[in-house]
Protein backbone atom coordinates (compact mmCIF):
# COMPACT_ATOMS: atom_id res chain seq x y z
CA UNK A 1 0.00 0.00 0.00
CA UNK A 2 1.10 3.55 -0.71
CA UNK A 3 1.57 5.69 2.00
CA UNK A 4 -2.06 7.99 2.36
CA UNK A 5 0.12 11.30 3.09
CA UNK A 6 1.76 11.81 -0.47
CA UNK A 7 -1.26 10.04 -2.58
CA UNK A 8 -4.63 11.79 -1.79
CA UNK A 9 -6.64 9.35 -3.97
CA UNK A 10 -5.94 6.16 -3.56
CA UNK A 11 -7.53 3.01 -5.30
CA UNK A 12 -6.25 -0.51 -5.86
CA UNK A 13 -8.65 -3.12 -7.85
CA UNK A 14 -11.49 -1.48 -7.91
CA UNK A 15 -14.57 -3.13 -9.34
CA UNK A 16 -18.12 -2.38 -9.86
CA UNK A 17 -20.29 -4.58 -11.98
CA UNK A 18 -24.05 -3.43 -13.55
CA UNK A 19 -25.26 -6.75 -14.76
CA UNK A 20 -23.34 -7.76 -17.67
CA UNK A 21 -21.51 -5.15 -17.84
CA UNK A 22 -18.35 -3.87 -15.80
CA UNK A 23 -18.34 -1.04 -15.04
CA UNK A 24 -15.18 -0.94 -13.12
CA UNK A 25 -12.68 -3.89 -14.00
CA UNK A 26 -9.61 -3.25 -11.74
CA UNK A 27 -9.46 0.16 -11.57
CA UNK A 28 -6.01 0.88 -10.26
CA UNK A 29 -5.18 5.08 -9.34
CA UNK A 30 -2.77 6.53 -7.53
CA UNK A 31 -2.45 10.54 -7.40
CA UNK A 32 -0.15 12.55 -5.24
CA UNK A 33 -1.52 15.60 -3.31
CA UNK A 34 -1.91 19.01 -4.55
CA UNK A 35 -2.01 17.80 -8.08
CA UNK A 36 -4.15 17.38 -10.64
CA UNK A 37 -5.21 14.13 -11.76
CA UNK A 38 -7.20 13.97 -15.53
CA UNK A 39 -9.56 10.73 -15.91
CA UNK A 40 -9.79 10.69 -19.66
CA UNK A 41 -12.16 8.73 -21.39
CA UNK A 42 -14.79 7.49 -24.09
CA UNK A 43 -18.27 7.57 -23.17
CA UNK A 44 -18.72 4.56 -20.71
CA UNK A 45 -15.89 3.71 -20.30
CA UNK A 46 -16.28 3.83 -16.34
CA UNK A 47 -15.32 7.39 -15.41
CA UNK A 48 -18.52 8.35 -13.52
CA UNK A 49 -19.06 4.84 -11.66
CA UNK A 50 -15.05 5.83 -10.51
CA UNK A 51 -16.18 8.90 -8.83
CA UNK A 52 -19.37 7.60 -7.58
CA UNK A 53 -17.66 5.29 -4.94
CA UNK A 54 -14.54 7.93 -4.50
CA UNK A 55 -17.38 10.34 -3.55
CA UNK A 56 -18.73 7.80 -1.35
CA UNK A 57 -22.25 7.22 -3.28
CA UNK A 58 -21.62 4.15 -4.56
CA UNK A 59 -19.92 0.91 -2.89
CA UNK A 60 -17.38 -1.17 -4.69
CA UNK A 61 -17.97 -4.72 -5.45
CA UNK A 62 -14.32 -5.44 -5.14
CA UNK A 63 -11.10 -3.75 -4.07
CA UNK A 64 -10.47 -0.44 -1.81
CA UNK A 65 -10.31 3.09 -2.31
CA UNK A 66 -8.59 5.63 -0.13
CA UNK A 67 -9.65 9.47 -0.42
CA UNK A 68 -7.22 11.61 2.18
CA UNK A 69 -6.12 8.58 3.73
CA UNK A 70 -9.51 7.46 4.66
CA UNK A 71 -11.21 4.32 3.61
CA UNK A 72 -14.48 5.41 1.32
CA UNK A 73 -16.09 2.27 2.69
CA UNK A 74 -15.25 1.94 6.23
CA UNK A 75 -14.71 5.70 6.91
CA UNK A 76 -17.13 7.40 4.37
CA UNK A 77 -18.24 10.40 7.05
CA UNK A 78 -14.53 11.37 7.45
CA UNK A 79 -14.38 11.21 3.16
CA UNK A 80 -17.62 13.42 3.08
CA UNK A 81 -15.71 16.02 5.29
CA UNK A 82 -12.81 15.94 2.93
CA UNK A 83 -14.27 15.79 -0.20
CA UNK A 84 -15.91 18.33 -2.89
CA UNK A 85 -18.04 16.38 -5.82
CA UNK A 86 -18.86 18.31 -8.49
CA UNK A 87 -21.20 15.73 -10.79
CA UNK A 88 -22.39 15.84 -14.27
CA UNK A 89 -25.44 18.33 -13.21
CA UNK A 90 -25.32 21.85 -11.42
CA UNK A 91 -26.63 20.26 -8.22
CA UNK A 92 -28.56 22.56 -6.87
CA UNK A 93 -32.09 23.94 -5.68
CA UNK A 94 -33.23 25.91 -8.61
CA UNK A 95 -36.11 27.76 -6.28
CA UNK A 96 -33.79 29.23 -3.79
CA UNK A 97 -31.67 31.87 -4.90
CA UNK A 98 -27.64 31.41 -5.06
CA UNK A 99 -27.00 32.45 -1.17
CA UNK A 100 -29.66 29.91 0.38
CA UNK A 101 -28.01 27.29 -1.37
CA UNK A 102 -24.66 28.23 -0.18
CA UNK A 103 -26.33 28.71 3.31
CA UNK A 104 -28.17 25.92 3.52
CA UNK A 105 -24.79 23.62 2.29
CA UNK A 106 -23.30 25.03 5.02
CA UNK A 107 -25.50 24.15 7.97
CA UNK A 108 -25.51 20.75 6.43
CA UNK A 109 -21.54 21.25 6.57
CA UNK A 110 -22.55 22.02 10.35
CA UNK A 111 -20.88 25.48 9.97
CA UNK A 112 -22.66 27.90 12.54
CA UNK A 113 -25.59 29.98 10.99
CA UNK A 114 -23.71 33.10 10.87
CA UNK A 115 -20.79 30.99 9.84
CA UNK A 116 -22.47 29.73 7.06
CA UNK A 117 -23.72 32.96 6.08
CA UNK A 118 -20.03 34.35 6.17
CA UNK A 119 -18.79 31.36 3.99
CA UNK A 120 -21.59 31.95 1.40
CA UNK A 121 -20.72 35.48 1.09
CA UNK A 122 -17.13 34.83 0.65
CA UNK A 123 -17.89 32.13 -2.35
CA UNK A 124 -20.15 34.31 -4.01
CA UNK A 125 -17.53 37.12 -3.66
CA UNK A 126 -14.91 34.85 -5.24
CA UNK A 127 -17.01 32.82 -7.96
CA UNK A 128 -18.34 36.77 -9.29
CA UNK A 129 -22.01 35.63 -8.13
CA UNK A 130 -22.63 38.35 -5.60
CA UNK A 131 -24.90 40.37 -7.98
CA UNK A 132 -27.35 37.54 -8.49
CA UNK A 133 -26.69 36.37 -4.86
CA UNK A 134 -30.96 36.78 -3.93
CA UNK A 135 -31.85 36.11 -7.23
CA UNK A 136 -34.04 32.22 -8.26
CA UNK A 137 -30.86 29.69 -9.35
CA UNK A 138 -33.74 29.41 -11.87
CA UNK A 139 -32.47 32.40 -13.69
CA UNK A 140 -29.14 31.50 -13.86
CA UNK A 141 -27.06 30.99 -16.85
CA UNK A 142 -25.36 27.96 -17.08
CA UNK A 143 -22.37 29.05 -16.27
CA UNK A 144 -23.53 30.94 -13.23
CA UNK A 145 -25.09 27.50 -12.30
CA UNK A 146 -21.62 25.88 -12.68
CA UNK A 147 -19.72 28.34 -10.97
CA UNK A 148 -22.41 28.07 -7.97
CA UNK A 149 -22.45 24.39 -8.19
CA UNK A 150 -18.72 25.09 -7.75
CA UNK A 151 -18.80 27.20 -5.10
CA UNK A 152 -20.96 24.93 -2.77
CA UNK A 153 -18.74 22.54 -3.39
CA UNK A 154 -16.09 24.60 -1.86
CA UNK A 155 -17.55 25.29 1.31
CA UNK A 156 -14.91 23.13 3.48
CA UNK A 157 -12.34 24.29 1.02
CA UNK A 158 -11.83 20.36 0.58
CA UNK A 159 -8.35 18.25 0.66
CA UNK A 160 -9.43 16.93 -2.42
CA UNK A 161 -12.08 18.10 -5.24
CA UNK A 162 -13.88 15.69 -7.69
CA UNK A 163 -15.52 17.15 -11.39
CA UNK A 164 -16.72 14.72 -13.27
CA UNK A 165 -17.23 16.31 -17.01
CA UNK A 166 -17.22 19.87 -15.51
CA UNK A 167 -17.54 21.30 -19.26
CA UNK A 168 -20.02 19.30 -20.58
CA UNK A 169 -22.62 21.54 -22.09
CA UNK A 170 -20.80 24.50 -21.43
CA UNK A 171 -20.19 27.46 -24.11
CA UNK A 172 -16.29 28.45 -24.32
CA UNK A 173 -16.72 31.34 -22.17
CA UNK A 174 -18.24 28.94 -19.13
CA UNK A 175 -15.58 26.76 -19.69
CA UNK A 176 -12.82 29.27 -19.54
CA UNK A 177 -14.33 30.33 -16.46
CA UNK A 178 -14.42 26.60 -14.68
CA UNK A 179 -10.83 25.98 -15.65
CA UNK A 180 -9.54 29.10 -14.51
CA UNK A 181 -11.21 28.36 -10.94
CA UNK A 182 -9.45 25.02 -10.87
CA UNK A 183 -6.43 26.33 -11.43
CA UNK A 184 -6.86 28.83 -8.21
CA UNK A 185 -7.78 25.89 -6.11
CA UNK A 186 -4.77 24.02 -7.18
CA UNK A 187 -2.68 26.83 -6.35
CA UNK A 188 -4.10 26.68 -3.13
CA UNK A 189 -3.35 22.75 -2.62
CA UNK A 190 -6.27 20.98 -3.18
CA UNK A 191 -5.45 18.05 -5.38
CA UNK A 192 -8.24 17.82 -8.16
CA UNK A 193 -9.69 14.60 -9.76
CA UNK A 194 -11.15 15.86 -13.06
CA UNK A 195 -13.11 13.08 -15.86
CA UNK A 196 -12.76 14.43 -19.01
CA UNK A 197 -13.73 13.28 -22.50
CA UNK A 198 -11.92 15.42 -23.91
CA UNK A 199 -7.73 15.32 -24.42
CA UNK A 200 -7.78 19.46 -24.81
CA UNK A 201 -9.19 19.45 -21.44
CA UNK A 202 -7.09 17.15 -19.75
CA UNK A 203 -4.31 18.42 -21.49
CA UNK A 204 -4.68 21.83 -20.52
CA UNK A 205 -5.40 21.00 -16.63
CA UNK A 206 -3.85 17.50 -15.34
CA UNK A 207 -0.37 17.37 -14.64
CA UNK A 208 -0.88 13.70 -15.14
CA UNK A 209 -3.22 11.88 -17.51
CA UNK A 210 -5.27 8.63 -16.52
CA UNK A 211 -6.48 7.15 -20.35
CA UNK A 212 -9.35 4.56 -18.79
CA UNK A 213 -11.18 2.36 -20.69
CA UNK A 214 -13.68 -0.63 -20.31
CA UNK A 215 -13.13 0.09 -16.73
CA UNK A 216 -9.29 0.11 -16.22
CA UNK A 217 -6.45 2.28 -16.73
CA UNK A 218 -4.93 1.66 -20.22
CA UNK A 219 -2.43 4.40 -20.45
CA UNK A 220 -1.47 6.98 -17.43
CA UNK A 221 1.85 9.66 -17.71
CA UNK A 222 2.15 13.66 -18.24
CA UNK A 223 0.50 14.98 -20.95
CA UNK A 224 3.44 15.26 -23.24
CA UNK A 225 4.75 11.62 -22.54
CA UNK A 226 0.91 10.26 -23.41
CA UNK A 227 1.56 12.37 -26.83
CA UNK A 228 4.59 10.95 -27.40
CA UNK A 229 3.35 7.95 -26.65
CA UNK A 230 0.67 8.43 -29.27
CA UNK A 231 2.83 9.55 -31.61
CA UNK A 232 1.75 13.40 -31.59
CA UNK A 233 1.31 13.74 -35.26
CA UNK A 234 0.14 11.11 -37.55
CA UNK A 235 0.96 10.51 -41.23
CA UNK A 236 -1.78 9.45 -43.93
CA UNK A 237 -1.35 8.06 -46.82
CA UNK A 238 -3.97 7.20 -49.43
CA UNK A 239 -3.19 4.75 -52.34
CA UNK A 240 -4.66 4.69 -55.95
CA UNK A 241 -4.62 0.67 -55.70
CA UNK A 242 -6.27 -0.73 -52.88
CA UNK A 243 -3.94 -3.99 -53.71
CA UNK A 244 -0.98 -2.13 -52.64
CA UNK A 245 -2.42 -1.56 -49.27
CA UNK A 246 -0.67 -4.19 -47.14
CA UNK A 247 2.47 -3.84 -48.79
CA UNK A 248 2.23 0.18 -48.39
CA UNK A 249 1.93 -0.76 -44.57
CA UNK A 250 4.83 -2.57 -44.36
CA UNK A 251 6.59 -0.35 -46.13
CA UNK A 252 6.00 2.54 -43.74
CA UNK A 253 6.10 0.60 -40.83
CA UNK A 254 9.76 -0.55 -41.52
CA UNK A 255 10.39 3.30 -42.43
CA UNK A 256 8.97 4.98 -38.97
CA UNK A 257 9.02 2.40 -36.80
CA UNK A 258 5.91 2.01 -36.08
CA UNK A 259 2.79 0.30 -36.24
CA UNK A 260 1.47 1.47 -39.38
CA UNK A 261 -2.89 0.60 -39.35
CA UNK A 262 -4.77 0.29 -42.73
CA UNK A 263 -8.30 1.54 -43.04
CA UNK A 264 -9.47 -0.53 -45.88
CA UNK A 265 -12.48 1.02 -47.37
CA UNK A 266 -10.87 4.89 -46.74
CA UNK A 267 -7.57 2.81 -49.10
CA UNK A 268 -5.50 4.36 -46.23
CA UNK A 269 -2.75 3.38 -44.22
CA UNK A 270 -1.92 5.59 -40.72
CA UNK A 271 0.98 5.94 -38.57
CA UNK A 272 1.80 7.70 -35.80
CA UNK A 273 5.30 10.15 -36.14
CA UNK A 274 7.29 12.12 -33.67
CA UNK A 275 9.72 14.10 -36.21
CA UNK A 276 6.78 15.67 -38.23
CA UNK A 277 8.46 16.69 -41.60
CA UNK A 278 11.75 13.93 -41.39
CA UNK A 279 9.16 11.46 -41.39
CA UNK A 280 6.91 12.36 -43.56
CA UNK A 281 10.28 12.96 -46.71
CA UNK A 282 11.13 9.63 -44.99
CA UNK A 283 7.32 8.12 -46.35
CA UNK A 284 7.79 10.23 -49.77
CA UNK A 285 10.64 8.53 -51.01
CA UNK A 286 10.14 5.42 -49.99
CA UNK A 287 6.81 4.90 -51.62
CA UNK A 288 8.38 6.83 -54.56
CA UNK A 289 11.46 4.04 -54.63
CA UNK A 290 9.30 0.96 -54.55
CA UNK A 291 6.88 2.32 -56.95
CA UNK A 292 3.40 2.86 -55.21
CA UNK A 293 1.22 5.64 -56.29
CA UNK A 294 0.11 7.85 -53.79
CA UNK A 295 -3.06 9.72 -54.05
CA UNK A 296 -2.55 11.65 -51.32
CA UNK A 297 -0.43 12.18 -48.37
CA UNK A 298 -1.21 14.15 -45.46
CA UNK A 299 0.15 14.87 -42.11
CA UNK A 300 -2.06 15.59 -39.65
CA UNK A 301 -2.66 15.33 -35.32
CA UNK A 302 -4.84 12.42 -34.44
CA UNK A 303 -8.29 12.74 -33.88
CA UNK A 304 -9.66 11.33 -29.80
CA UNK A 305 -10.86 8.38 -31.61
CA UNK A 306 -7.58 7.58 -32.97
CA UNK A 307 -5.81 8.01 -29.32
CA UNK A 308 -8.22 5.96 -27.81
CA UNK A 309 -8.19 3.54 -30.41
CA UNK A 310 -4.37 3.11 -30.53
CA UNK A 311 -4.43 2.90 -26.21
CA UNK A 312 -7.07 0.00 -25.99
CA UNK A 313 -5.49 -1.34 -28.88
CA UNK A 314 -2.20 -1.68 -27.15
CA UNK A 315 -4.13 -2.82 -24.20
CA UNK A 316 -5.60 -5.54 -26.03
CA UNK A 317 -2.31 -6.57 -27.59
CA UNK A 318 -0.88 -7.00 -23.54
CA UNK A 319 -3.79 -8.77 -22.43
CA UNK A 320 -5.28 -11.87 -24.45
CA UNK A 321 -8.46 -11.96 -22.57
CA UNK A 322 -10.05 -8.62 -24.76
CA UNK A 323 -10.66 -8.74 -28.17
CA UNK A 324 -9.44 -6.91 -30.68
CA UNK A 325 -11.63 -4.36 -32.43
CA UNK B 1 -10.06 31.31 4.15
CA UNK B 2 -9.77 27.87 5.53
CA UNK B 3 -12.96 26.62 7.22
CA UNK B 4 -12.37 23.94 10.15
CA UNK B 5 -15.46 21.95 10.08
CA UNK B 6 -16.51 20.86 13.91
CA UNK B 7 -15.36 17.34 14.76
CA UNK B 8 -17.82 14.39 14.01
CA UNK B 9 -19.71 13.44 17.33
CA UNK B 10 -18.41 10.41 18.98
CA UNK B 11 -21.53 9.80 21.21
CA UNK B 12 -25.07 9.05 20.67
CA UNK B 13 -26.19 12.10 22.09
CA UNK B 14 -24.42 14.22 19.45
CA UNK B 15 -25.57 12.45 16.71
CA UNK B 16 -28.73 13.03 17.59
CA UNK B 17 -28.23 16.54 17.54
CA UNK B 18 -26.78 16.80 14.27
CA UNK B 19 -29.62 14.45 13.17
CA UNK B 20 -31.99 16.88 14.17
CA UNK B 21 -29.97 20.08 13.25
CA UNK B 22 -29.71 18.29 9.76
CA UNK B 23 -33.37 17.24 9.88
CA UNK B 24 -34.41 20.95 10.45
CA UNK B 25 -32.31 22.50 8.17
CA UNK B 26 -33.70 20.59 5.16
CA UNK B 27 -37.46 21.14 6.65
CA UNK B 28 -36.49 25.03 6.59
CA UNK B 29 -35.28 24.74 2.97
CA UNK B 30 -38.67 22.86 1.82
CA UNK B 31 -40.85 25.70 3.90
CA UNK B 32 -38.70 28.70 1.77
CA UNK B 33 -39.73 26.55 -1.28
CA UNK B 34 -43.18 27.25 -0.35
CA UNK B 35 -42.59 31.24 0.34
CA UNK B 36 -40.58 31.71 -3.05
CA UNK B 37 -43.62 29.97 -4.43
CA UNK B 38 -46.97 31.07 -3.00
CA UNK B 39 -48.59 30.22 -6.01
CA UNK B 40 -48.05 26.61 -6.01
CA UNK B 41 -49.66 26.54 -2.55
CA UNK B 42 -52.45 28.03 -3.78
CA UNK B 43 -52.45 25.74 -6.45
CA UNK B 44 -53.12 23.17 -4.21
CA UNK B 45 -55.87 24.58 -2.20
CA UNK B 46 -57.44 25.29 -5.12
CA UNK B 47 -58.61 22.03 -6.31
CA UNK B 48 -60.14 20.70 -3.10
CA UNK B 49 -62.20 23.91 -2.68
CA UNK B 50 -63.00 24.11 -6.67
CA UNK B 51 -64.22 20.23 -5.81
CA UNK B 52 -66.08 21.21 -2.93
CA UNK B 53 -68.11 23.77 -4.92
CA UNK B 54 -68.40 21.43 -7.67
CA UNK B 55 -69.69 18.37 -5.98
CA UNK B 56 -70.93 21.09 -3.30
CA UNK B 57 -73.71 22.57 -5.75
CA UNK B 58 -73.56 21.56 -8.88
CA UNK B 59 -74.11 17.87 -8.50
CA UNK B 60 -75.03 18.20 -4.50
CA UNK B 61 -78.51 18.15 -5.69
CA UNK B 62 -78.60 14.76 -7.03
CA UNK B 63 -76.85 13.18 -4.68
CA UNK B 64 -78.60 11.22 -2.16
CA UNK B 65 -76.77 11.01 1.50
CA UNK B 66 -77.02 7.43 2.79
CA UNK B 67 -79.26 7.82 5.91
CA UNK B 68 -80.52 11.41 4.40
CA UNK B 69 -78.77 13.95 6.04
CA UNK B 70 -76.98 17.61 4.38
CA UNK B 71 -74.80 16.44 1.20
CA UNK B 72 -71.80 19.47 2.14
CA UNK B 73 -71.62 17.73 5.25
CA UNK B 74 -71.24 14.16 3.66
CA UNK B 75 -69.20 15.95 1.19
CA UNK B 76 -66.18 17.64 3.70
CA UNK B 77 -64.76 14.89 5.38
CA UNK B 78 -64.42 13.14 2.21
CA UNK B 79 -62.41 15.99 0.90
CA UNK B 80 -60.34 16.55 3.68
CA UNK B 81 -59.02 12.84 2.82
CA UNK B 82 -58.60 12.77 -0.39
CA UNK B 83 -56.70 16.39 -0.17
CA UNK B 84 -54.43 14.12 2.45
CA UNK B 85 -54.19 11.34 -0.04
CA UNK B 86 -53.20 13.60 -3.25
CA UNK B 87 -50.43 15.01 -1.16
CA UNK B 88 -48.41 11.86 -2.13
CA UNK B 89 -47.68 13.95 -5.56
CA UNK B 90 -46.00 16.75 -4.28
CA UNK B 91 -43.98 14.72 -1.85
CA UNK B 92 -42.91 12.73 -4.74
CA UNK B 93 -42.64 15.38 -7.38
CA UNK B 94 -40.10 17.19 -4.75
CA UNK B 95 -38.42 14.14 -4.10
CA UNK B 96 -38.02 12.99 -7.61
CA UNK B 97 -36.88 16.64 -8.60
CA UNK B 98 -33.89 16.53 -6.05
CA UNK B 99 -32.56 13.21 -7.26
CA UNK B 100 -32.99 14.11 -11.12
CA UNK B 101 -30.83 17.47 -10.62
CA UNK B 102 -27.96 15.88 -8.76
CA UNK B 103 -29.11 17.61 -5.37
CA UNK B 104 -29.82 14.21 -3.63
CA UNK B 105 -26.42 13.16 -4.88
CA UNK B 106 -24.98 16.40 -3.49
CA UNK B 107 -26.73 16.02 0.29
CA UNK B 108 -25.27 12.05 0.06
CA UNK B 109 -22.02 13.14 -0.25
CA UNK B 110 -21.80 15.36 2.22
CA UNK B 111 -21.66 14.29 5.76
CA UNK B 112 -24.72 14.95 7.33
CA UNK B 113 -26.77 12.77 9.05
CA UNK B 114 -28.85 10.25 6.06
CA UNK B 115 -32.22 10.44 8.06
CA UNK B 116 -32.14 14.43 7.65
CA UNK B 117 -33.10 14.13 3.79
CA UNK B 118 -36.16 11.91 4.57
CA UNK B 119 -37.22 13.30 8.02
CA UNK B 120 -37.06 16.74 7.19
CA UNK B 121 -39.55 16.30 3.77
CA UNK B 122 -41.72 14.21 6.14
CA UNK B 123 -41.39 17.61 8.83
CA UNK B 124 -42.42 20.10 5.99
CA UNK B 125 -45.39 17.96 4.38
CA UNK B 126 -46.86 17.74 7.85
CA UNK B 127 -46.42 21.29 8.21
CA UNK B 128 -47.81 21.38 4.81
CA UNK B 129 -50.69 19.11 4.80
CA UNK B 130 -52.31 21.28 8.25
CA UNK B 131 -51.91 24.17 6.94
CA UNK B 132 -54.44 23.02 4.20
CA UNK B 133 -56.39 21.49 6.56
CA UNK B 134 -56.94 24.48 8.27
CA UNK B 135 -57.89 26.46 5.14
CA UNK B 136 -60.18 23.80 4.13
CA UNK B 137 -61.65 23.40 7.56
CA UNK B 138 -62.51 27.34 6.88
CA UNK B 139 -64.08 26.90 3.85
CA UNK B 140 -65.80 23.53 5.10
CA UNK B 141 -67.48 26.17 7.31
CA UNK B 142 -68.34 28.45 4.35
CA UNK B 143 -70.22 26.19 2.65
CA UNK B 144 -72.29 24.63 5.91
CA UNK B 145 -70.12 21.92 7.30
CA UNK B 146 -69.62 21.71 11.31
CA UNK B 147 -68.16 19.43 13.35
CA UNK B 148 -70.96 18.41 15.70
CA UNK B 149 -69.05 15.81 18.31
CA UNK B 150 -67.07 18.63 20.77
CA UNK B 151 -63.52 19.55 20.15
CA UNK B 152 -62.06 16.87 21.43
CA UNK B 153 -63.49 14.33 18.76
CA UNK B 154 -62.81 16.87 16.25
CA UNK B 155 -59.40 17.17 16.78
CA UNK B 156 -59.15 13.23 16.68
CA UNK B 157 -60.42 13.62 13.35
CA UNK B 158 -57.99 15.69 12.26
CA UNK B 159 -55.08 13.22 13.75
CA UNK B 160 -56.72 10.54 11.81
CA UNK B 161 -56.18 12.91 8.43
CA UNK B 162 -53.00 13.91 9.70
CA UNK B 163 -51.46 10.04 10.15
CA UNK B 164 -52.86 9.14 6.53
CA UNK B 165 -51.21 12.02 5.33
CA UNK B 166 -47.89 10.72 7.18
CA UNK B 167 -48.44 7.24 5.43
CA UNK B 168 -48.55 9.06 1.96
CA UNK B 169 -45.53 10.41 2.45
CA UNK B 170 -43.33 7.33 2.52
CA UNK B 171 -45.10 6.47 -1.08
CA UNK B 172 -44.30 9.46 -2.05
CA UNK B 173 -40.63 9.50 -0.82
CA UNK B 174 -40.62 5.88 -2.46
CA UNK B 175 -41.98 6.27 -5.77
CA UNK B 176 -40.50 9.43 -6.07
CA UNK B 177 -37.02 7.71 -5.43
CA UNK B 178 -37.68 4.80 -7.45
CA UNK B 179 -39.21 7.36 -11.03
CA UNK B 180 -36.01 9.91 -10.31
CA UNK B 181 -37.75 11.61 -12.99
CA UNK B 182 -40.81 14.63 -12.32
CA UNK B 183 -42.22 14.58 -15.42
CA UNK B 184 -42.99 10.43 -14.57
CA UNK B 185 -45.58 11.84 -12.06
CA UNK B 186 -48.02 11.75 -14.16
CA UNK B 187 -48.43 8.31 -14.32
CA UNK B 188 -48.42 8.08 -10.49
CA UNK B 189 -51.71 10.67 -10.53
CA UNK B 190 -53.59 8.61 -13.36
CA UNK B 191 -53.01 5.70 -10.37
CA UNK B 192 -54.11 7.97 -7.41
CA UNK B 193 -56.79 9.76 -8.68
CA UNK B 194 -58.88 6.56 -9.16
CA UNK B 195 -57.48 5.98 -5.61
CA UNK B 196 -59.39 8.74 -4.56
CA UNK B 197 -62.95 8.42 -6.00
CA UNK B 198 -63.02 4.61 -5.69
CA UNK B 199 -63.80 5.24 -2.15
CA UNK B 200 -66.59 6.07 0.02
CA UNK B 201 -65.14 10.12 -0.77
CA UNK B 202 -68.58 10.86 -2.87
CA UNK B 203 -71.00 8.45 -2.62
CA UNK B 204 -71.79 5.31 -0.79
CA UNK B 205 -70.07 2.20 -1.68
CA UNK B 206 -73.39 0.44 -1.31
CA UNK B 207 -74.43 2.23 -4.61
CA UNK B 208 -71.85 0.93 -6.53
CA UNK B 209 -71.45 -2.53 -8.68
CA UNK B 210 -70.94 -5.38 -5.42
CA UNK B 211 -66.84 -5.88 -6.63
CA UNK B 212 -66.36 -2.65 -6.89
CA UNK B 213 -68.12 -1.49 -3.50
CA UNK B 214 -65.82 -4.22 -2.06
CA UNK B 215 -62.61 -2.59 -3.42
CA UNK B 216 -63.87 1.13 -2.10
CA UNK B 217 -64.67 -0.11 0.95
CA UNK B 218 -61.03 -1.47 1.50
CA UNK B 219 -59.40 1.48 0.19
CA UNK B 220 -57.67 2.98 3.07
CA UNK B 221 -59.11 6.11 2.22
CA UNK B 222 -62.61 4.97 3.25
CA UNK B 223 -61.58 4.23 6.68
CA UNK B 224 -60.25 7.04 7.55
CA UNK B 225 -63.64 9.01 6.02
CA UNK B 226 -65.60 6.78 7.56
CA UNK B 227 -64.06 7.82 10.93
CA UNK B 228 -63.23 11.58 10.05
CA UNK B 229 -67.36 11.49 9.44
CA UNK B 230 -68.14 9.97 12.58
CA UNK B 231 -65.91 11.42 14.90
CA UNK B 232 -67.02 15.01 13.29
CA UNK B 233 -70.55 13.69 14.20
CA UNK B 234 -71.46 14.15 10.06
CA UNK B 235 -74.15 12.15 8.40
CA UNK B 236 -72.15 8.71 6.80
CA UNK B 237 -72.97 5.50 5.75
CA UNK B 238 -72.20 2.88 8.36
CA UNK B 239 -72.68 -0.78 6.13
CA UNK B 240 -72.61 -3.80 7.77
CA UNK B 241 -69.47 -5.76 6.74
CA UNK B 242 -66.64 -5.80 9.31
CA UNK B 243 -64.55 -3.20 7.52
CA UNK B 244 -67.16 -0.69 7.94
CA UNK B 245 -67.94 -1.38 11.52
CA UNK B 246 -64.50 -0.94 12.52
CA UNK B 247 -63.48 2.33 10.85
CA UNK B 248 -62.77 4.12 13.66
CA UNK B 249 -59.80 1.31 14.19
CA UNK B 250 -58.75 0.80 10.65
CA UNK B 251 -58.46 4.57 10.14
CA UNK B 252 -55.35 4.25 12.32
CA UNK B 253 -54.15 0.60 11.43
CA UNK B 254 -54.19 1.19 7.67
CA UNK B 255 -51.65 4.15 7.63
CA UNK B 256 -49.59 2.67 10.49
CA UNK B 257 -49.59 -0.43 8.06
CA UNK B 258 -48.58 1.70 5.41
CA UNK B 259 -45.99 3.16 7.41
CA UNK B 260 -44.00 -0.01 8.36
CA UNK B 261 -44.14 -1.08 5.05
CA UNK B 262 -43.03 2.50 3.17
CA UNK B 263 -40.98 4.01 5.48
CA UNK B 264 -38.12 1.08 5.51
CA UNK B 265 -38.86 1.18 1.83
CA UNK B 266 -37.54 4.63 1.72
CA UNK B 267 -34.63 4.76 3.99
CA UNK B 268 -33.12 2.16 2.31
CA UNK B 269 -33.84 3.37 -1.41
CA UNK B 270 -32.15 6.98 -0.43
CA UNK B 271 -29.19 4.71 1.21
CA UNK B 272 -28.71 2.76 -1.69
CA UNK B 273 -29.39 4.77 -4.22
CA UNK B 274 -27.07 3.96 -6.95
CA UNK B 275 -27.80 4.68 -9.93
N1 LIG C 1 -26.81 2.39 -12.79
C1 LIG C 1 -26.35 1.69 -13.82
N2 LIG C 1 -26.99 0.60 -14.25
C2 LIG C 1 -26.52 -0.13 -15.28
N3 LIG C 1 -25.40 0.15 -15.94
C3 LIG C 1 -24.71 1.23 -15.57
C4 LIG C 1 -25.14 2.06 -14.50
N4 LIG C 1 -24.24 3.08 -14.34
C5 LIG C 1 -23.32 2.88 -15.30
N5 LIG C 1 -23.58 1.79 -16.02
C6 LIG C 1 -22.75 1.25 -17.12
O1 LIG C 1 -21.43 1.18 -16.68
C7 LIG C 1 -20.54 1.62 -17.69
C8 LIG C 1 -19.71 2.78 -17.18
O2 LIG C 1 -20.56 3.90 -16.99
P1 LIG C 1 -20.04 5.30 -16.49
O3 LIG C 1 -19.22 5.10 -15.28
O4 LIG C 1 -21.21 6.19 -16.37
O5 LIG C 1 -19.12 5.75 -17.70
P2 LIG C 1 -18.60 7.20 -18.11
O6 LIG C 1 -18.88 8.14 -16.99
O7 LIG C 1 -17.14 7.02 -18.36
O8 LIG C 1 -19.33 7.57 -19.35
C9 LIG C 1 -21.39 1.96 -18.89
O9 LIG C 1 -21.40 0.84 -19.74
C10 LIG C 1 -22.75 2.19 -18.31
O10 LIG C 1 -23.75 1.85 -19.22
MG1 LIG D 1 -19.98 9.88 -17.00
Amino acid sequence: MVSAHAYAVVTEGLRKRYGDVMALNGLDLAVPAGTVRGLLGPNGAGKTTAVRILATLLRPDAGRAEVAGCDVVTQAVEVRYRIGLVGQYAAVDEVLSGRQNLVMFGRLYHLSPRAARRRADELLEQFRLTDAADRAVKEYSGGMRRRLDLAASLILTPAVLFLDEPTTGLDPRARDEVWEAVRSLVNEGTTVLLTTQYLEEADRLAHEISVIDGGRVIAEGTPEQLKSKIGGDQIDVMVSDAAHLDHTAGLITSVVGQQAQIAHRERRVSVPVTDRVAALTSVARALHDAGIEAEDIVLRRPTLDEVFLRLTGDAAANSPKEKVA
Amino acid sequence: MTIIPAAMPRTFVGRLRWAVADGWTITLRSLAHWKQQPAQFLITLMFPIMIALLFGYLFGGSMVVPGGGNYREFLMPGLFAMTMLFGVESTMIAVATDASRGVTDRFRSMPMASSAVVVGRAIADMVDALLVLVVLLGCGVAIGWRWREGIGDAALALGLLLLLRFAFIWIGIYLGLVVRNPESVMVVQIVVWPIGFLANTFSSPAGMPDWLGMVAEWNPLSSTVAATRQLFGNPGWGGDSWIAEHALLMAVVWPLLLTAVFLPLAVRRYRRLSL
